[in-house]
């Protein structure tokens, strides 16, 4: 029979993490449930569901702390996300329906780090910055730098996701976001985008540009944030889908072409720096 | 392990591996079998259930994360033989036809309902609002036309 | 009325004709309804399939992997069968399919059962089928519907054709044909594919058996119990009375549990007897996706030769369907399918030409609509290129072709009755207003376009031909021994709403409540066979005979009444002729209304006793950057002759519908190599509550008068227009045609080069 560990703090976790890396981490469950009974129940798990530590939204003075254990349902209806990291809590509204987002958490999501995952795109475009412990210490990892595969990241064997630092875009930068789905709801993504992009006027300064479902995992496209750097928008659009162009190799698969996710990928990233 | 867990307001102990699905331990340990299975990957939402106050699939939570927790199931949503308002309203609108979905699709619009998540809605925001919170409920008879009208009907009810 | 009505029913009014509350929707509100899998059955052990991962091969053997425990387990083969290992199960045309695949017998499919295991729980059968491993020697496989016809592999026969068809009307020869189409002022020619399409049932497949001595009893998810019956007296080699087939609450069918259930009773009744307990087996929903029978993918081609006033003088059309690898029910597919292919519109000359083949598909089967909602595509894209090539307005140019009492069909039946045409157009041209502005910006901000489709459409209610006279399907109404009111019939209630209409028009007949009425379970041990639940027959046809066995049970309890000097309700007359003399029982058989004559050989005559008349409208929003068609609008007015029940006709038309936008837009079942890619409902998708618009229904009621109080088939026929009409509204909106479903966002893509300029 699996053994069950609920820790009482993140101290707990963590020493459990470190002594048993063959558990089962969870918190939702929304990935690691999927069709359980048909497969082999795990030695061991630690359940960091609701565990208060890990359960928070901290505004900062420039950033936003969002706790690996909060739910999307949370990250979709907390007004300081809503208001200043447009992008999340939008892509939360987006994962799954009412059932998946009351479950499903950011340390989840980042923790698999699928290419479909849905909150990933958004912080590659506000440059979040991941805190990771274990008992040997917390670190900080840029989201741009934790994936190094298909669903592989830099999470060491004993480590725990602590929580995504978040800065918050200042008054000169407008952020875009857009899944495009199966279907308008509970799909999983065939394209998805996000962009942070700095303006001086109509003159883009700098971007940050990422895609999800494009490749492995979710990316930046820095070609496009080179290409637009100074551009006004409009001209920025079409200088970002010539860029975009060379810079992606989309797949076919069941749920979609290479080519129509190409094409809809320069689509969302024109849209991103058009005029309006 | 032993889970001892609230549901539909009675204190409920149940012996089983932590791991099993929720969904398994209603129906197949707690005999509790209102509770359906459409697709085991949190995909159709019949399964749904209110746990700690939020509608979940219920094959998508290990009971283990359960112990110590609330939940209710369509079997605990109606007072005996008086209707949840929302059950009330499917029935007279013509909501319910094979009737497999309809326990998950109970739960998940009693929570919206019961929320409020479509109070101060006029009639057109509160039906597009049903259609992106019921999202996760996949019926497969209705065209959920009937279901949206049976929600309004039952929220414009319990707001009163 | 006896007594103010528990079914809501306001005093005094007549049943037939309210939207009385569903009979059960309590016990479905409340979790209360049983469904299989909801049965409790103590000891009962879990049957799981093992299946082929071949499309195409020999079984040379089966091997049970030495390094599991199969002390718990059972394992059955076909050498374990003591019947007729054979079964088309339901056997309509040959017995061709096999419920196990014997040692040095084909595969025909990936996913075809080959063995089957038997556990005390569902977790250890499923597992344990997976180290069951059949070894297949592969063979050439056929996929497509060119290479089936090739026929270098043969599957089936010498061809592989399963069935083919040809309708003649005007004409007796091709030349004679061709020299009308050489002489039209012009021809409008296309070719149409449809895609395969999931049922997707919530509930899966499911069924259990046990023994009891000799007699196998076996209940389960099914449209049909008596398919079954048959089924399982050829499977087990037994007579009618050794095996009882029961229903359980059935969550959804749609067609996929017409045929299918056959082959999980077949396989329960085998683990039943090897385990001597009680077997449940419950489908996974990937495996139900994988291995069950879906819509007949279809390609049709189509020719209209119209002349210089715009008057069509001939139609010819040929439709080929894939019916994957066993013969099932596709030649009763494909002949609903080409018997609709001409469209409700006046043609003095038409030619059909129908086939099925082989394939080493998963075999296709019954869904919804049958074949018509194929070849409707097909001929309401032949319309409104006809429109278009003629600058006519889509809705005139329909009611000026279309046909009208005194016309006749592609089969020469002259249409007499309950032909609803000017009404289902009326009533979509009064509630269209104007079209939506073609260019706009969508939710997104995205820039979209926008268009407005319409189509009109027929469905041929009941069995085709002369299917009803043969079947002659039964059903009776009953006094109970205590003075109650039973209605006995095997149709059965998959959601549709049968058990509520059922009461409504027995009510109606005797003149007392519906809540007054019991419509028993379908069992084969205590329902006369009514024929199968299929065709949109059971209220037209089964509810007739309910309607006419509940007058008969009326006038003779009024008879007695008079004679024996009793007075009081029907009700109370009922419960004292019980008291004096038990049960009483009119067991009514269908008979066909007057002057219907078909000939099978010819394929001429009345195919259908008469047809439900629909016309649709649908608006339809593109959004330019992602290539996502939403359906803004969707309209149906659809003459169902009476609604006995217009809140479950609603339900019934709504969901037809969605199913239908759907397949048009988002829907598909993908094959790679003869396995289905696409095996479960993450991938193989369907509406939710945000995909579907708003849907407008509009009642027509042209009464049929050999219906119950006019009714006529409505189950299908809203599947069969809507598809077209939101090819004919993205058409509307970018300027360039759709011939195939889905009209998936990666078409739409691919499709840009032919956009209007705007």
């Amino acid at each position: 029979m699996t053994t069950y560990l609920r820790p009482r703090d993140l101290d707990e976790g963590l020493h459990a993490r470190a002594e048993h890396a063959d558990w089962t981490v969870l918190a939702g469950g929304t990935d690691l449930l999927v069709n359980a009974n048909h497969r082999a129940a795990p030695v061991g798990m630690i359940d960091l569901w609701r565990l208060a530590d890990l359960c928070f939204v901290r505004v900062e003075k420039t950033s936003v702390a969002i706790g690996a254990g909060t739910t999307w349902t949370e990250v979709e209806r907390h007004p300081a996300i809503r208001a200043k990291l447009a992008p999340l809590a939008l892509a939360a509204r987006e994962i799954g329906a009412l059932q998946i987002q009351a479950r499903g958490t950011l340390g989840g999501n980042v923790g698999t780090s699928s290419p479909v995952g849905d909150s990933l795109p958004a912080l590659l475009a506000l440059d979040a910055e991941l805190e990771v412990a274990s008992v040997r210490g917390h670190r900080r990892v840029p989201y741009r730098e934790w994936c190094t595969g298909y669903r592989t990241t830099h999470l060491a064997a004993d480590e725990l996701i602590i929580a995504a630092h978040v800065p918050v875009p200042d008054a000169t930068t407008r952020t875009s976001w857009r899944k495009v789905g199966t279907r308008r709801a509970q799909s999983i993504s065939k394209v998805m985008g996000a962009a942070a992009i700095t303006l001086d006027g109509d003159v883009v300064v700098s971007a940050r540009v990422a895609l999800g479902a494009i490749a492995n995992r979710p990316i930046r496209i820095t070609a496009v944030e080179d290409a637009v750097r100074g551009q006004r928008l409009g001209v920025a659009g079409d200088a970002a889908r010539a860029a975009l162009r060379g810079a992606i190799q989309p797949i076919d698969d069941v749920r979609s072409t290479a080519t129509y996710r190409r094409e809809v990928a320069e689509n969302l990233v024109a849209r991103f720096f058009s005029v309006s | 392990m032993n889970v001892t867990l609230e549901l539909n307001g009675e204190t409920r102990e149940v012996e089983v591996t932590p791991w099993k699905r929720l969904l398994d331990v209603l129906r197949e340990d707690l005999r509790l079998t209102g509770t359906k299975e459409g697709c085991g990957e949190g995909e159709c939402g019949a399964c749904t259930v209110i746990l700690d106050g939020e509608a979940v699939n219920s094959c998508l939570v290990a009971i283990g994360q359960c112990h110590g927790r609330q939940l209710t199931t369509v079997e605990g949503l109606a007072h005996g033989e008086v209707l949840h308002a929302v059950q009330r309203a499917l029935v007279a609108c013509g909501g319910a036809q094979c009737g497999i979905c309809t326990p998950g699709i109970a739960m998940c619009a009693s929570h919206v309902v019961d929320r409020g998540l479509l109070a101060g809605a006029d009639d057109v925001t509160a039906r597009a609002k049903v259609r992106e919170l019921l999202a996760g409920n996949i019926c497969r008879c209705t065209g959920y036309q009937l279901i949206v009208d049976a929600i309004i009907v039952a929220a414009r009810e319990v707001t009163r | 009325m006896e007594r103010p009505s528990a079914t809501g029913l306001a005093v005094g009014l007549a049943p037939v004709g309210a939207s009385v509350p569903r009979v059960d929707g309590f016990a479905k509100v409340t979790g209360r309804a049983l469904y299989l899998d909801d049965l409790d059955a103590p000891g009962a052990w879990h049957g799981a399939t093992v299946r082929s991962t071949i499309a195409h091969g020999v079984l040379e053997a089966i091997d049970l992997d030495p390094a599991f425990d199969w002390s718990q387990v059972v394992v059955a083969t076909a050498a374990d069968i003591t019947g007729n290992n054979f079964a088309n199960f339901i056997r309509l045309i040959e017995d061709d399919q096999v419920a196990l695949v014997p040692i040095g017998g084909r595969v025909m499919h990936v996913d075809e059962a080959i063995a089957l295991v038997s556990a005390p729980t569902r977790q250890l059968a499923f597992i344990a089928a997976k180290h069951v491993k059949p070894r297949i020697k592969a063979l050439p496989a056929v996929f497509d519907i060119e290479s089936a016809l090739a026929a270098n592999q043969k599957l089936f026969g010498a061809d592989n054709i399963f069935k083919q068809f040809l309708i003649r009307k005007g004409h007796v020869s091709d030349a004679e044909l061709e020299a009308v189409f050489a002489g039209a002022a012009r021809v409008i020619e296309g070719t149409y594919q449809t895609s395969p399409q999931e049922q997707m049932y919530i509930e899966t497949q499911a069924m259990m058996a046990r023994w009891d001595g000799e007699v196998c009893r076996i209940v389960g998810s099914m449209q049909c119990p008596y398919y079954v019956h048959k089924a399982m007296k050829a499977f087990l080699d037994c007579d009618a009375d050794e095996v009882v087939i029961s229903q359980s609450v059935t969550g959804g069918g749609f067609g996929g549990k017409e045929e299918y259930p056959s082959m999980l009773a077949a396989h329960v009744a085998v683990l039943a007897k090897k385990t001597g307990r009680a077997v449940k087996m419950v489908y996974d929903r990937d495996e139900d996706i994988a291995a069950t029978t879906k819509r007949h993918p279809c390609r049709t081609h189509h020719r209209l030769a119209v002349d210089a006033s715009g008057e069509i003088l001939a139609i010819d059309a040929d439709v080929v369907m894939d019916g994957g690898a066993y013969l099932t029910l596709s030649p009763v597919v494909l002949s609903r399918g080409v018997l609709h292919a001409a469209g409700p519109y006046r043609s003095p000359v038409v030619r059909i030409r129908g086939r099925v083949v082989a394939t080493n598909h998963p075999p296709h089967g019954a869904f919804r609509g049958f074949g018509a909602p194929q070849t409707t595509f097909a001929y309401e894209r032949q319309i409104q290129k006809l429109a278009l090539a003629l600058g006519e307005d889509a809705l005139a140019i329909r009611k000026r072709l279309a046909v009208r009492a005194g016309d006749t069909t592609a089969t020469g039946q002259l249409l007499g009755i309950s032909v609803g045409t000017d009404e289902v157009i009326g009533a979509i041209e009064q509630v269209a207003g104007k079209p939506p502005v073609r260019d706009g910006h969508g939710p997104s901000g995205a820039p979209v376009r926008r268009g407005r489709g319409v189509v009109f459409y027929f469905h041929g209610a009941g069995f085709t031909g002369a299917g009803e006279q043969r079947l002659a399907g039964r059903a009776a109404v009953a006094v109970t021994a205590d003075g109650g009111f039973e209605v006995r019939s095997s149709s059965t209630d998959i959601g549709q709403g049968a058990i509520t209409m059922f009461s409504q028009i027995a009510a109606g007949a005797l003149g007392v409540d519906p809540a007054a009425i019991v419509v028993v379970d379908p069992s084969t041990a205590q329902v006369p066979d009514s024929g199968p639940t299929v065709a949109s027959r059971t209220c037209m046809v089964v509810g007739g005979v309910v309607e006419k066995a509940a007058l008969a049970v009326r006038a003779k309890l009024e008879a007695w009444a008079a004679a024996h000097d009793v007075r009081g309700s029907i009700g109370e007359v009922a419960r004292a002729y019980a008291v004096k003399h038990g049960e009483l029982v009119e067991i009514v058989a269908y008979e066909p209304p007057p002057g219907i004559a078909w000939d099978d050989s010819t394929y001429t005559g009345a195919a259908y006793p008469v047809f439900g008349w629909a016309a649709c409208l649908v608006d339809v929003e593109v959004d330019l950057d992602t290539y996502e068609v939403a359906i803004t609008r969707c309209v149906q007015a659809i003459d169902v002759g009476k609604a006995i029940n217009p809140s479950i006709v609603k339900g019934q038309i709504e969901g037809g519908t969605l199913q239908a936008l759907g397949w048009a837009v988002l829907e598909n079942v993908v094959y790679k190599d003869g396995k289905v890619a696409n095996a479960n409902m993450t991938n193989c998708i369907v509406p939710t509550f945000a995909d579907a618009p708003d849907l407008e229904t509009i009642l027509i009621e042209v009464p049929y008068p050999y219906g119950p109080s006019g009714a006529k088939g409505v189950g299908e026929i809203p599947m069969d227009g809507p598809a077209a009409a939101v090819a004919n509204a993205v058409e509307d909106a970018l300027g360039c045609a759709f011939d195939e479903l889905p009209i998936s966002p990666e078409v739409v893509a691919a499709s840009k080069p032919r956009w209007r300029k705007s």
